[in-house]
């Protein structure tokens, strides 16, 4: 009964926020209410039993994503209210698709049932004497070693892509020049100049700007 | 599961259906089309925590967290793309984008 309650209260707060996110005036104001949703789903996994990844929503989701957004969004001097003209415009095309997108779905919703022999389906049986955390972490470095090896080489190669894509040379950065460095022959930059005594050096014209 | 899978598949397909909403609703607003895209994917988990608590199966929560990695990457990488393409155009207005002739 009291889970049901917190269960309507935190989807009710859930689908509140999402609707907030995408009819805000201001992006900035998206973004923390898609911070919310996240933390409204997090515990709405916790309610489903999947504790774990209940954590990993709020620190990856919280932390890592909804703050590249909100940088994104700071960073940019855009006019965001120029961006908004067309909704007038778009937003009984989007009710209506989603409209009819709702009503297929609770055609579906009103009659359904498990089959009977979906429990001996079950690829890996959630063991009872585990936490959620071991038991997930028990089926992930085993069973699904290689794949979990994939989501870190997706991930190594979307940061290594984002890097390439935004990382561009400013004239003014003072970066090391290899090629440069090695090419350099000390007969080119050095000269022994002879100092007689009460007399200052006189350096002979230099070819070429030190490095 | 103290709550009926039910419950969860209606906050789910709602979640999905705001999200496709605001897609639609925000055609200029590129930044607000990824948060859709997250909704949707947001709904999409719920749905594959929902079914894996209900039927005591671990595979819904492993597939959760790859779709959480995917989403991860190309929140990433989209947000990238709109870095440098305002920096190239001056603005993030997505509805024109034919730079590509696509």
């Amino acid at each position: 009964m009291i889970a049901n309650l917190a269960f309507d209260l935190f989807s009710a707060i859930l689908l509140g926020s999402a609707v907030m996110v995408v009819s805000s005036h201001n992006p900035v104001h998206s973004v923390l209410f898609l911070i919310l949703c996240f933390i409204n789903a997090a515990i709405l996994f916790l309610m489903a039993g999947a504790e774990f990844l209940a954590l990993v929503l709020v620190i990856v989701y919280v932390g890592a994503v909804a703050v590249l957004f909100m940088f994104v969004v700071m960073m940019l001097d855009v006019d965001f209210s120029e961006l908004r003209e067309g909704v007038q415009r778009y937003a009984p095309i989007g009710a209506a698709v989603g409209l009819v997108l709702f009503v297929e779905m609770a055609f579906v919703m009103v009659n359904w049932v498990i089959a009977p022999g979906a429990a001996g389906l079950r690829l890996l049986p959630a063991p009872g004497n585990m936490t959620n955390t071991a038991a997930l972490g028990a089926v992930l470095y085993t069973n699904y070693i290689f794949l979990f090896q994939l989501a870190g080489a997706i991930l190594l190669v979307a940061m290594i892509g984002a890097i390439v894509l935004t990382l561009r040379d400013r004239k003014r950065a003072k970066t090391q020049d290899i090629e440069r460095q090695h090419s350099r022959m000390p007969a080119d930059t050095l000269s022994m100049v002879k100092v007689s005594l009460g007399e200052s050096a006189q350096l002979p014209t230099q070819k070429e700007e030190a490095l | 599961m103290q709550v009926a899978l039910s419950h969860f598949l209606v906050v789910a397909g709602l979640l999905l259906v705001v999200g496709i909403f605001g897609i639609f609703m925000n055609r200029k607003n590129i930044i607000i089309i990824m948060m859709s895209i997250e909704l949707i994917l947001l709904a999409a988990n719920i749905n594959f925590v929902a079914f894996s608590g209900a039927l005591h199966d671990m595979v819904g929560q492993v597939f959760t967290m790859f779709v959480l990695t995917v989403a991860a990457a190309e929140a990433a990488i989209g947000l990238a793309i709109l870095v440098i393409y305002f920096r190239n155009r001056g603005s993030i207005e997505v509805e024109d984008v034919t730079l590509m002739k696509g």
